[in-house]
């Protein structure tokens, strides 16, 4: 595939040069503007980022600075962060939807210099926090932003758009080329590619220090793993903060050649997902389960012929469809069968979601329903689990073709070694470690040992036989209840979760005799039920106290009760009380990480009115909540919260029914 | 015959204003024995936003009316771009480079959002019908050429997700929006909304006020509005006329329009003692 000797493929930057040479008319990045995928060749996407990384030269970016990099998935985005590699410089993607104060923080915290933003409202947030940083040695001294709406009555003297940084950088090519390429030259392994602040369930964000070895190593093995192609298409738009995407849409994309697509905006996402028909494709559980549920909800409008044909030939596809997804032997009418519904039902519907030429679907982050993980793998979407960590660069394990099952999260990736420590927390050591965390050795040493394992925090075993990885829950929050017995509160809540009604549940009962949870209904699930049945409602906080959806999900607690009081390890974790609350979870209200996984602590002490109710023994209570919108001024709602008793099993009894 | 007044002024946050775009002299409009508008003359002037209020029936409907051309006053002069300006179709006045959106949404609900908007371009259209329905040569290219302004106002106004939803589909606040994509559409000179915010929630207001202001920034386009809520006027524009019972009560800057007893007193109420 290549000339270029792979060990001279040290950066980023060296990647990109090679796929210059190897593939310079393949469309490396594509963008929907205006209406149209506009896409550019890894030939020109090059010049584009030579161009970018002279321009910073020309503001006097220096080695070994940070670059923050705020904005939705953007070609030019990430051309910045290649570019600011180029530099020698360290790109820090942030959140977009972070509110200024977390912004503040992390451009604190790394001492950014130069921010690249992608619109007004990213500069305007920059600008709020360079007010707030004044004087506490941080200064932001450039920003360059990527659109340009908006932006014309700003005083520039700090700031330019990001296309007249780059003719800047042309106009210097002759004065600084060789200066660019030298530092280009000097990038190994070592050297940093790239700060990620992770969301932290706990405390202050840690910004994790990832080398180029890391990335490369990590993204050569994952991308070996699964066989991708340069030929293979990719939809760029989870948060360019996360780490996934940084290896899926730079660091894997770079090494293998394939195209990132980047979505016109996020109202257009699953628009633009069912253009582009991505064969390689990963999402968080959520994205997975609203289109199944929004499925769901439209073939409840279909007519009966449709309606019928469809549960028909989906009853075919759970029962063939894994088997032949998994190759195992499947009768020849059978075959028959599925090549009928794939006719019917499966190729129109695939092609409606966007998943017409996935070869390989990847879902982590969270458990994901067993149902929801069958529904898409019997239409013959090849949708596999994997474990990972930024700290890791990602990759822990993954599910190899052929063993892919929705409860455990596979085996570890190539490369990583893994093992158990006493108390059950998942360690591991791979080339994907990280370095440390920026300016706090403390926590590293905490993190990683001398030998390099890294403790995840997350608590699990192998499975007899066939050596596939589970997850419990979080190490920290597997507990005890006051009569010994175990408490897993993330395995209850993801069991709840399953739920379509469900969005989120919080559950408690660490040291307590009994547990009580918190739920979130699903507005979209709850709200097309409401609609069905005629029930008004003018605000979530109605329908979420409504008794007859108070009635509904009783029901799926007590079901999960039942299932799990068939577990003698967790039957203790039985709920007793719950109530559903008033207002979503949040991530601007600090009750959720950006990558929406609960925030316990938080929690706990924002709602401490509601958990005494709880185990107070009250029937209802009343409440005060104050909330954040999303131009960062405050609110409160106020609300009286019914608390319902569930029905539990006795523990033991059951066991033998099961 | 030039008369147009090359001096401007500069608004509190710093925008120039040019010379006069349109000038209203002495316009009286009856409509049989009932005067709708009685002797009003006031101007709008290049790159500014200029709001018309009064209280319901004090005839602003029938100002923008007269303003786009529909209605020809009795008595008074128009004056549009320096020339006086005589009784005229809606297709001229389009061409002269004043667009407008109306009251009640005017959209075509069959068509997509995209075709109406398109139908904005129709008077920078010049190959004929033969041409455009066989899609050949110069139609094509010209297509093209008005479809990428038209993406470019899409991109502009956010509403690329709803880009192939037919019109009739949308929620009442997003078809305001399309509505004032159409009119943009026709790179108006003079752009006029009636009642932009009629009927919105402060969200849609908001959205709606900052793009009112965006369009004047972006594409130095004049303004000229009529709207009820005073919030929006009072924030949004530059130079205010007030109407009560067909006679012009105030005219100036809304701080201006805001101290001013004539316009107090409409709005209030007079005690009768």
């Amino acid at each position: 595939m290549t000339t270029v000797p792979q060990g001279a493929l040290q950066s980023l930057p060296a990647l990109l040069a090679r796929n210059v040479q190897s593939f310079p008319t393949r469309p490396a990045y594509r963008e929907k503007e205006f209406g149209i995928w506009q896409s550019w060749t890894w030939a020109e996407a090059a010049e584009e980022i030579r161009a970018m990384a002279l321009g910073f030269l020309v503001l006097g970016l220096e080695r070994g600075e940070h670059v923050a990099i705020i904005g939705r998935n953007r070609p030019a985005l990430y051309w910045a962060m290649i570019a600011v590699d180029m530099c020698g410089a360290v790109p820090v993607p942030l959140y977009q939807d972070a509110v200024a104060d977390e912004m503040a923080y992390v451009l604190d915290h790394c001492g950014a210099r130069f921010v690249v933003a992608g619109d007004q409202e990213q500069v305007d947030k920059v600008l709020e926090v360079q007010e707030k940083l004044a004087g506490s040695g941080t200064d932001v001294a450039h920003i360059a932003y990527l659109d340009k709406r908006g932006m014309r009555k700003y005083d520039h003297a700090k700031m330019n758009a990001l296309a007249d940084v780059q003719a800047e950088g042309r106009a210097a090519a002759t004065r600084l080329g060789g200066e660019l390429d030298a530092r280009i030259a000097e990038l190994t392994y070592d050297h940093t590619c790239v700060m990620l602040y992770t969301s932290g369930t706990t405390g202050k964000p840690k910004g994790v220090v990832l080398s180029n070895r890391n990335i490369i190593e990590t993204s050569k093995n994952s991308a070996e793993f699964d066989h991708l192609r340069t030929s293979d298409d990719i939809l760029a738009y989870l948060p360019m903060a996360w780490v996934g995407d940084f290896i899926f849409s730079m660091g894997q994309a770079l090494w293998t050649g394939f195209t990132v697509n980047c979505p016109e905006n996020a109202a257009t996402m699953m628009t633009d997902l069912r253009e582009i028909g991505p064969t390689y494709f990963f999402a968080p559980p959520r994205v997975f389960e609203t289109q199944l549920t929004n499925v769901m909800i439209r073939m409840e409008d279909a007519g009966r012929f449709k309606k019928r044909m469809f549960d028909h030939y989906m009853g075919v596809a759970r029962r063939i469809g894994p088997a032949i997804l998994d190759g195992r032997p499947v009768s020849a009418m059978d075959r028959f069968r599925y090549w009928l519904g794939n006719v019917f039902v499966y190729g129109p519907l695939k092609n409606t979601l966007g998943f017409s030429r996935i070869r390989v679907g990847y879902t982590a982050g969270e458990a994901i329903g067993p149902e929801i993980f069958d529904f898409y793998r019997s239409l013959g979407i090849n949708l596999k689990q994997l474990y990972g960590q930024t700290e890791a660069s990602v990759f822990i394990t993954q599910q190899p073709d052929g063993q892919v099952r929705s409860d455990t999260v596979g085996v570890p990736s190539p490369g990583v070694e893994l093992k158990i420590g006493e108390n059950g927390e998942v360690f591991y050591r791979s080339p994907g470690v990280f370095v440390e965390y920026f300016k706090n050795a403390e926590s590293t040493a905490s993190t990683k040992d001398k030998d390099g394992w890294v403790a995840t925090g997350d608590a699990g075993f192998f499975e007899d036989g066939t050596g596939h990885l589970r997850i419990i829950d979080r190490a920290k929050d597997v507990g005890k209840m006051a009569d010994g017995h175990l408490f897993a509160p993330k395995y209850i809540e993801n069991k709840l979760k399953f739920y379509p009604n469900i969005l989120e549940a919080v559950v408690f009962g660490a040291g307590r005799a009994t547990c009580t949870a918190f739920i979130n209904i699903d507005l979209t699930a709850v709200g097309n039920w409401a609609e069905r049945n005629n029930i008004a409602y003018a605000s979530y906080q109605e329908l979420s106290q409504h008794p007859k959806v108070l009635e509904t999900i009783a029901g799926h607690v007590e079901e999960v009760n039942r299932s799990v009081a068939a577990d003698p390890m967790l039957a203790g974790c039985q709920i007793h009380r719950f109530l559903i609350l008033h207002k979503e979870l949040d991530a601007d209200d600090g009750e959720m990480t950006r990558t929406r996984k609960v925030r316990r602590k938080v929690i706990e002490e924002k709602f401490a009115d509601l958990i005494d109710a709880l185990y107070g023994g009250k029937d209802s209570i009343y409440t005060e909540t104050e909330v954040t919108y999303e131009d960062g001024r405050k609110g409160a709602i106020k609300a009286t919260l019914t608390i319902r008793d569930a029905v539990v099993q006795p523990v033991g009894q059951r066991m033998a029914a099961e | 015959m030039n008369q147009m007044n090359t001096e401007g002024y500069t608004t509190a946050d710093g925008r120039k204003i040019g010379g006069v775009l349109m000038e209203m002299k002495n316009i009286t409009l009856r409509f049989g024995g009932v005067n709708a508008i009685t002797n009003i003359s006031f101007d709008i002037r290049e790159g500014e936003i200029r709001a018309i209020i009064g209280p319901n029936g004090a005839g602003k409907s029938s100002m923008l009316n007269v303003i786009s051309g529909f209605y020809v006053p009795q008595e008074g002069e128009v004056w549009f771009k320096g020339y006086k300006r005589g009784p005229m179709k809606p297709y001229e006045v389009a061409r002269l480079g004043i667009a407008r959106t109306f009251q009640n949404i005017a959209l075509f609900d069959g068509m997509s959002v995209l075709d109406n908007i398109m139908t904005g371009r129709l008077t920078h259209m010049q190959t004929g019908l033969l041409a455009q329905s066989l899609w050949w040569g110069k139609a094509e290219k010209e297509e093209t050429e008005n479809r990428a302004k038209v993406e470019k106002i899409i991109d502009f106004l956010e509403i690329q997700a709803i880009r192939k939803t037919p019109v009739g589909r949308l929620p009442y606040g997003l078809k305001k929006r399309v509505e004032l994509a159409r009119a943009l559409a026709a790179e108006p000179q003079l752009l006029l909304l009636d009642e932009p915010m009629a009927g919105m929630n402060v969200e849609e207001k908001e959205d709606m006020s900052r793009f009112i202001l965006d369009v004047n920034d972006e594409f130095g386009t004049t303004i000229a509005l009529i709207e009820h809520d005073m919030g929006v006027v009072m924030d949004l524009s530059d130079r205010v006329v007030v109407m009560d019972y067909g006679k012009k009560i105030g005219d100036g800057t809304p701080d201006e329009v805001r101290s001013n007893q004539a316009v107090i007193d409409a709005y209030l109420g007079v005690a009768h003692d």
